[in-house]
């Protein structure tokens, strides 16, 4: 078995970007990420996109040679769809194809183009990420099974709206100064709690904008890289995938992301970490609430402690693990199927020490990318770690 | 776009059922609960499913009140939506009248009623 190195990483601004294709956003990420790795095109092996809902946004199936040829790439192009886990379940493919020496250079990321749609459509087509038959049609929303798994957390183990504010209010602060961010601008507990309802608890700002955009990372097989004496100090030791059933009605509890916590156990093990070992975090925060959930499931938090850890500062940039100093999905943008490797992206120049908030954790060798799919019926965990 | 006239098996027949207050689950031998169409309990895989009478009553598990919806949805907004506990199963229906008094803990009666927007039918929840 071979290690596997981030050899590059590349990310369009993540905003609003209606009038532009999700090949002409990923030909951006992707020339981005191949051009910081300093690999030519003609070594790369494959490429592996995610998107979810380009067949309903942009009346656009069969993405993936699509995606390889926005890259001037000649080489077999797969598009992978997990919901919001859909660049996540990708990049666990290409780790585990380059570890097993079937590839060298794979190229790895997502586009979604999601602003052409009105809000009301753009709402329905993320529904589809939950069960059309016994949720969707009964008028389940995407914000609304967040917001029920937000009652339930509430119920369980207590905690108020205010505790999730302050999640939002880190994230934002930690998007300032990051050029690809959405919003750039900070914001209040206050604003929160004042603004419109959406599905209660939650309101407009607990949740992540609609959001245009790509990423792209480039994997290397370790010997490749030396080979070619490629600088990539960054290497993925660990991966994990879990799953949950689709409805929450079929799940033993509404409170928890057990998904989340086996793919993370899975990654952790294959890593040969611990969640005590980890530095920094980017997680799946589509909804102020899931961020509490990522932060349990992943071993920072007991569970049902996760809830105050913004309002207490652990989580914070100055914090003992701070989780998402790229803004997370709630500043940054969540362009769906970008988000899995936009997360590697952030954590690789986090490492490296070329990221805006580098400064917060100019010591860290260990981080970890959270990426989930629909109500955490899909997880993917990923460890990143100093390797030189 | 699919012909909403092609019925979903399984699921329409328990829709119809549901209708006509003979509502049903699908029980594993494992008493495990699940809802059509299934050909094995998607807890812990048993194949002999049997229909079993729903119960009339369910408790609230969890629940929040939609105030921005889906274009389907448009004109019902404000509704609630809510996991219920039915024993043997849970549904997942919608609450269209009485908002304020919603709450965990609270027993409803699970029954098909319709979409002010687009007409279609859908599973509703009475609070009791």
């Amino acid at each position: 078995m071979t290690n596997v190195r981030v050899a590059g990483v590349g990310l369009t601004h993540f905003g609003r970007h209606p009038e532009r294709t999700s090949r002409d956003l990923f030909a951006e990420a992707g020339l981005a990420a191949l051009d910081d790795a300093g690999v030519e095109r003609g070594d790369v092996d494959g490429v592996y996109y995610g998107n979810f809902m380009g067949a309903l946004a942009e009346h656009q199936g069969h993405q993936g040679p699509l995606a390889a040829e926005a890259l001037g790439v000649d080489a077999p192009a797969t598009r992978y769809e997990s919901a919001c886990a859909s660049s996540g379940v990708a990049l666990r493919q290409a780790v585990r194809d380059v570890r097993n020496g079937e590839e060298d250079v794979l190229v790895v990321g997502g586009a979604e183009r999601m602003n052409n749609l009105e809000t009301a459509e753009s709402t329905e087509a993320l529904a589809i990420a939950a069960d059309e038959l016994y949720e969707v049609r009964a008028g389940v929303t995407f914000p609304g099974a967040y917001a029920m798994m937000a009652n339930a957390y509430f119920a369980e183990f207590g905690g108020t709206h205010e505790d999730l504010a302050h999640i939002a209010v880190k994230n934002h602060a930690n998007a300032v100064g990051n050029d690809h961010a959405q919003y750039q601008r900070e914001i209040t507990v206050e604003d929160v709690l004042e603004s419109p309802p959406v599905a209660e608890p939650l309101n407009l700002y607990d949740a992540c904008p609609v959001t245009d955009g790509a990423s792209a990372v480039v994997l290397v097989s370790e010997d490749y890289a030396d080979d070619h004496g490629l600088d990539a100090p960054v290497a993925v030791t660990g991966t994990g995938q879990g799953g949950d059933k689709m409805a929450l009605q079929d799940r033993d509890d509404m409170a928890t992301s057990p998904a989340a916590t086996k793919a993370a156990e899975e990654a952790y093990a294959d890593a040969d970490v611990t969640a005590a070992d980890v530095d920094v975090a980017e997680v799946h925060d589509c909804f102020t609430v899931a961020e509490v959930l990522a932060v349990e499931s992943l071993g920072l938090f007991e569970t049902g402690e996760g809830i105050g850890a913004a309002r207490e500062g652990t989580t914070t940039r100055d914090g003992d693990v701070p989780v998402n100093l790229s803004g997370g999905l709630k500043a940054k943008g969540h362009p769906v199927g970008a988000t899995g490797t936009s997360q590697i992206a952030e954590l690789t120049s986090l490492l490296r020490g070329d990221h805006h908030n580098s400064e917060y954790v100019a010591d860290a060798d260990v981080a970890v990318a959270h990426n989930a799919g629909g109500t955490v019926a899909s997880a993917v965990v990923h460890v990143l770690e100093v390797a030189e | 776009m699919t012909d909403a006239s092609v019925r979903n098996a399984g699921y329409d027949d328990f829709i119809d059922a549901l209708a006509d207050s003979e509502g049903y689950y699908l029980e594993c031998e494992n008493g495990h609960g699940s809802l059509p169409p299934r050909r094995v309990c998607p807890h812990c895989g048993s194949r002999e499913l049997v229909e079993t009478a729903l119960s009339e009553v369910g408790e609230i598990d969890s629940y929040t009140v939609v105030h921005v919806a889906a274009p389907s949805f448009a004109d019902d907004a404000p509704y609630a939506v809510a996991v219920a506990d039915f024993g043997g199963v849970r549904l997942t229906g919608q609450i269209q009248s009485d908002l304020d008094a919603v709450e965990n803990g609270r027993t409803v009666a699970a029954h098909v009623g319709e979409s002010e927007t687009t007409g279609d039918r859908l599973l509703t929840f009475e609070l009791r």
